[in-house]
């Protein structure tokens, strides 16, 4: 029997020698995955042994640890403005992991890197005493209340930025969720919390301002402008002002909004076309222009590409290979062409701007503990476009300004206006479902661009009569500030 | 007695007493680190458990000196550093979870090894077990039963009807009821190994002995699978008919076993798959354990987040995080090791065991009768399943099942039996090496009891 036993042992040693290699399989090569694992509570864990740095606008925080009174998880995240900066700030919770700025900038928020709190040699070290650094937003919580208070409940979203340095002023989503429950280290508290927020049909949690994209409708026209100046044309090259213009290669002609015609029945300017939003026009320039370069000037602009935001951009879209009736439909921002807020807020900062894209942010600046600056706004200009951060020359721009002020002063947007302060803009009602998207994008004067828009504002609903009055109110905050 | 016998007998006594002090002083050491990892003065349960661990130590070494003074010197050290590491780990999972299991497993340390020495005491030659084989053919189906036996059966704990309540402790017949199916076994082996070595019946492209033959051991053993499986006691089940068939093929030399254990083993599988939903849940986690993170999957994921934060060196002791792993104290226990002492503690923990088994086998090659190598065999490879069943299934190599990690686990009714596995390696050990020492004082009977 004993050479049996030697091959039964020879069998067990097999057995073993599976043990020892899974075992080194998992304690080395798949070590740090295991370690960083989402659903790896130790790292939560470390985590919540530091008190993070607090997210500031103005000079209050928005986000801030406080001590949660709990051992295991030792600090927990308040925030004190409840819903008004939620989807900036996103939340930090043991169960759903972070989102907003919590997970974007969260190294910077424990002030060390991902590396280090995945090791246990932190804890040794005595390193997990020392708080996270606190981050400075460009947010005016002026301005920031305002667009809340002036979508008054209704469905929409507001970014304004400065145009010159790309700060973002305002970002507001609304409906939004307050991510203090969220935070909870309390998991029944956050699932009683998170449940009603996922079957939400209004969805709060998706971020309209970055995260959605709408049909700029008329607003989009003034890409249309930009890539017709920039071909060489003048704001006042006339244009045939008709009722309807017939589509080529198709019966489903274009009229303008309310019927009618723009002006005369005779002749329109540009210029003119613009002030009024007329559709005739822009179709017959889409067409003339061709979607290549509709598209070539809309990409200048940042569409179909990723704006450098700290948190995650959906791109806008302007669609390749359209035929020449959906070429005429997209000059005025219908059919398939989509838009975040973000997007329409930067178009509109790159007119108010002399032409110049700039690099969307919300840092303005990183202190360590002491006070000490360790990091910086990420300033500039957006030049992965083509285009290089210039999508029009200055001339084109300042064209274009002239012709959005104009809307604002005698046209469309007209409930835009401040007085005192130059105003300029552009309204868009796109009718692509059953209710239209009301939009409205401009500036004041080179302090603040802006886009809002009203997704579900009713069935009348037009961009000058509901979106204007928002932008108004923000850039009134907005500049009430500075003042 | 035998324990004054002095010269060649002192030898293994003497390597075992300097082994016991080693596996004592590293427990005491890791004893006395935990503590440190909580308060920086020495703890009393650091010393308490050293003391304690020495003191067992001692009396067991006395109880091997005069009563099995040639038996292996290296089996008994190995089970007092492994149960040292268990009651340091274990008493780490109480510090994590604010139970009080500590205790209550050293005083199972005491009875377990009381009992030990009473074994070898009582039980001066292993044949004397041989003849009661019936005796323990049907000790094991009570043993086996007696969870169901009102007033007696804790009830149904985790899903598994397997504990009863005797005098305010909680025990598990089942661990008892394996060795005793061993005995049986290797008895029944012993007398019909002969008969069950020769092919006589040709099934399907192998040649069987007799079924007649077979027929006694095998109508107990499936008795047995039946029972542990309707019991919920799968974990259990697999290792005992592993145990089993390795012990029929030891006795025969025939594969042909081993390939029919197989296949009965696949249609074992697939009807209990069929059969139990935990089962298939248990498969499930084991193929995907993200799956279902949160619940089902929560144990292995656990687990294999502790390997994995643990990687080379560990957290060290105190540092990890054992109450996130469901049953730490019992069948997880392997995984605090992993988290805190690393790759390389658990390793370490690994080679004892293999060290232990590798022991095991010799002393079944060298024991002085068939019985005695089966009964070392059928022990031996009891403990290396077992230890390989719930390593493995911790470190998702082969599906989880909820078994006990010999003498580290925390757990009364395993500690004891595993104790008892010792006895009788150590008995049979010192048989053998006592008739070799000296061959003319005694004969040896090798002739089967008819």
């Amino acid at each position: 029997m004993s050479r049996q036993i030697t091959r039964l042992s020879l069998a067990v040693l097999v057995l073993f020698g599976a043990l020892f290699v899974n075992l080194n399989v998992i304690a080395l090569l798949q070590a740090d995955d295991l370690a960083t694992h989402p659903a790896n509570r130790r790292l939560i864990i470390q985590e919540y042994a530091i008190e993070r740095g607090p997210i500031v606008v103005g000079e209050q925080a928005i986000a801030r640890s406080v001590e949660s009174g709990d051992e295991t998880l030792r600090f927990q995240r308040t925030y004190p403005d409840g819903e008004l900066y939620a989807h900036i700030t996103g939340y930090y919770s043991v169960l759903l992991q972070r989102s907003g700025l919590e997970q974007a900038l969260n190294e910077e928020l424990t002030g060390r890197p991902a590396e280090v709190l995945s090791q246990n040699l932190a804890q040794l070290l005595g390193g997990m005493e020392r708080p996270g650094n606190a981050v400075e937003l460009t947010i005016d919580p002026q301005a920031q209340a305002a667009a809340r208070a002036a979508l008054d409940g209704r469905q929409g979203a507001v970014v304004a930025v400065d145009p010159a340095t790309g700060g973002v002023l305002a970002a507001y989503s609304n409906p939004s969720f307050d991510p203090n429950p969220l935070s909870s280290i309390d998991t029944a508290e956050i699932n009683e919390a998170w449940t009603p927020l996922q079957d939400d049909p209004d969805r709060p949690l998706l971020d309209r301002t970055i995260a959605e994209t709408y049909a700029p409708g008329s607003a989009f026209k003034v890409v249309a402008a930009a890539a017709a100046l920039e071909a060489g044309l003048e704001p006042g090259e006339m244009f045939p002002d008709e009722g309807v213009y017939d589509v080529p290669q198709t019966t489903a002609n274009i009229g303008n909004f309310g019927g009618g015609f723009c002006a005369d029945g005779d002749q329109i300017s540009l210029s003119d076309a613009m002030v009024v939003s007329c559709n005739t026009v822009f179709a017959r320039l889409g067409v003339d222009l061709g979607d290549d370069a509709l598209r070539e000037q809309s990409e200048r602009f940042g569409f179909n590409d990723t704006p450098p935001y700290e948190l995650g951009v959906t791109p806008s879209v302007f669609p390749a290979d359209l035929d020449t009736p959906s070429t005429a439909q997209s000059a005025i921002g219908q059919r398939d062409v989509r838009a975040t807020p973000m997007q329409m807020a930067l178009l509109a900062a790159a007119i108010a701007n002399e032409g110049q894209l700039p690099r969307p942010h919300l840092v303005a600046s990183i202190r360590d503990p002491d006070g000490q600056t360790i990091g910086g706004t990420d300033q500039g200009l957006w030049d992965d476009p083509p285009g290089d951060g210039r999508p029009v020359s200055p001339r084109t721009a300042d064209q274009l300004r002239s012709m959005l002020i104009g809307a604002v002063e005698s046209g469309t947007g007209t409930s835009a206006r401040i007085d005192g302060v130059t105003v300029g803009g552009k309204t868009g009602t796109a009718q692509t479902g059953q209710t239209p998207n009301a939009w409205f994008i401009g500036f004041a004067g080179n302090d603040i661009a802006l886009a809002v828009v009203l997704p579900d504002a009713g069935e009348d609903a037009t961009g000058g009569q509901v979106a204007a009055p928002v932008a108004r109110a923000v850039m009134e905050a907005a500049l009430r500030d500075d003042g | 007695m035998s324990a004054g016998t002095g010269g060649p007998a002192d030898a293994p006594r003497t390597r075992e007493a300097r082994l016991l002090t080693g596996a004592v002083i590293v427990t005491a050491f890791a004893a006395i680190l935990l503590g440190w990892s909580e308060a920086p003065d020495l703890p009393p349960a650091a010393v308490v458990t050293g003391l304690a661990l020495a003191v067992i130590a001692v009396v067991a070494h006395l109880a091997v000196r005069g009563a099995a003074p040639h038996a292996d010197p290296t089996l008994l050290p190995i089970a007092f550093l492994l149960n040292g590491l268990g009651l340091v780990f274990v008493r780490r999972v109480d510090m994590a979870t604010g139970s009080d299991l500590a205790a209550t497993q050293t005083v199972w340390t005491a009875v377990a090894v009381g009992l030990m020495c009473g074994m070898l005491l009582f039980v001066r030659r292993i044949r004397e077990l041989a003849r009661l084989q019936y005796t323990f053919g049907l000790l094991t189906l009570v043993l086996l039963l007696m969870p169901l036996i009102p007033g007696l059966s804790a009830g149904i704990i985790n899903g598994a009807q397997l504990w009863i309540d005797l005098f305010g402790m909680r025990f598990q017949p089942g661990e008892l009821a394996k060795l005793s199916m061993v005995i049986f076994v290797a008895a029944y082996l012993e007398r019909n190994r002969a008969l069950l070595s020769v092919a006589t019946q040709r099934v399907g492209p192998v040649l069987l002995p007799a079924a007649r033959h077979l027929a006694p051991v095998l109508v107990a053993v499936i008795l047995a699978l039946v029972i542990m499986a309707g019991l919920r006691d799968l974990g259990s089940a697999l290792l005992f008919f592993g145990t089993f068939v390795a012990l029929l093929y030891v006795a025969t030399g025939r594969l042909a076993y081993p390939a029919v254990g197989a296949v009965f083993f696949a249609a074992g599988a697939f009807i209990v798959y069929n059969l139990f939903g935990h089962v298939r849940v248990r498969v499930r986690i084991w193929l995907d354990p993200w799956a279902d993170v949160g619940d089902t999957g929560y144990q292995l994921a656990q687990s294999l987040f502790a390997f994995g934060t643990g990687g080379l060196t560990g957290t060290g002791l105190g540092q990890g995080r054992p109450q996130d792993v469901p049953f730490s104290a019992t069948d997880a226990i392997f995984t605090v090791i992993g988290e805190e002492l690393g790759l390389l503690g658990a390793t370490a923990v690994l080679l004892l065991f293999l060290v232990m088994i590798f022991r095991g086998y010799r002393i079944a090659q060298t024991a002085k009768d068939e019985f005695s190598t089966l009964l070392a065999t059928g022990l031996t490879t009891l403990l290396a399943f077992q230890t390989f069943v719930i390593v493995g299934g911790l470190t998702r190599l082969v599906p989880l099942t909820g078994i006990t990690l010999p003498f580290v686990s925390y757990g009364g009714s395993s500690l004891l039996s595993n104790y008892l596995i010792i006895a009788m390696l150590l008995r049979i050990s010192d048989d053998s090496r006592r008739s070799a020492l000296a061959p003319v004082s005694a004969k040896p009977s090798r002739k089967a009891a008819t």
